[in-house]
């Protein structure tokens, strides 16, 4: 009855589902250390980069038809800040990290 | 009479014309709002080794715990989804009462974070510890507050929705903090992804 009156709801609910998905598959890989570290890493990175995703569509519905140009180019404008800023940092200082040893 | 009729006209033209443009400023706080996060993931990163004989992640970290919170906050943001579509179609009352659902589990997370914290700090690992300790709770702390201020907004929602109903410019500020909840919840992807998953692992 509500999923008539509701238009929108099955988006949510996909999400959901989703969302779900990808947070118990690394929380379950972590919890039955089923994986070598770096297997778990891999797979921990994979699913959050595919959960952000999820909630940038389903959630927030951003996505190329209805989301203002201005919004998507902010939004790349800022993953490529991110980008550059955290990879920047992390490989400096990593670099950093192995000449004092 | 079709001169009010056309200056109506305008008048809700411009409104709907200054509700776009308070969406996209607020869209670029958030964006902006990303990059301060993801500058403390990077100082959380960079100093998570730094535990100066100190606890290590995985000595402080409760997985069950963090579980815990990330279910609440996952729940959190499909009801604030369903509150605003219950707005959309005018029904106000379903729409408090999801906002009020939405707040209760927005508090349940404060709650647990809290009390996660206040166990670290007795058991001797608070922030003054250790570079990593120092940068968990910043990182976390910031996320925790971000958190707070999104249920005073839900707070003021429910109270506009009661008081002004459905209008145009109540819609579009629940779809604003709709916006700031939903980010706040992709934040948190990264908090578990980065922060608790690699240190127990």
């Amino acid at each position: 009855m509500e999923k008539v009156s509701l238009p929108g709801l099955q988006r949510y609910l996909t999400g959901f589902v989703l969302a779900v998905l990808l947070t118990a598959i690394p929380f379950a890989a972590v919890a039955l250390q089923l994986l070598s570290s770096g297997a778990a890493l891999a797979l921990i990175a994979v699913c959050a980069v595919i959960q952000v995703i999820v909630h940038l569509y389903y959630f927030l519905h951003i996505d190329f038809k209805s989301t203002p140009t201005a919004n998507m180019f902010f939004l790349i404008f800022a993953a490529i800040l991110i980008f550059l800023m955290v990879g920047g940092s992390l490989w400096i200082m990593s670099d950093l990290h192995h000449r004092m040893m | 009479m079709s001169h009010s009729a056309s200056a109506s006209a305008a008048l809700a033209h411009e409104e709907t014309h200054a509700l776009e443009s308070r969406d996209f400023g607020f869209w670029l706080y958030l964006m902006t709002d990303a990059i301060i996060f993801a500058l403390l993931f990077a100082t959380y990163a960079v100093l998570s080794g730094n535990t100066a004989a100190g606890p290590s992640g995985r000595d402080v970290f409760d997985l069950a715990h963090v579980a815990g919170e990330t279910a609440l906050l996952l729940v959190s943001s499909i009801t604030f989804g369903v509150a605003s579509l219950f707005l959309k179609v005018d029904r106000a009352r379903p729409a408090v009462l999801w906002l009020g659902i939405t707040l209760l589990l927005g508090l349940w997370f404060l709650v647990m974070e809290l009390s996660e914290f206040s166990g670290m700090i007795a058991e001797g690992a608070g922030p003054q510890t250790s570079g990593f300790l120092t940068a968990f709770f910043t990182l976390i702390g910031t996320h925790g507050l971000h958190v707070a201020v999104g249920c005073l907004g839900i707070l003021v929602m429910m109270g506009q929705i009661l008081v002004k109903g459905g209008t145009a410019p109540v819609r579009s500020r629940l779809n604003r903090l709709g916006m700031f909840w939903h980010f706040l919840d992709i934040v948190w992807i990264g908090i578990f992804s980065v922060v608790y998953l690699p240190a127990v692992l």
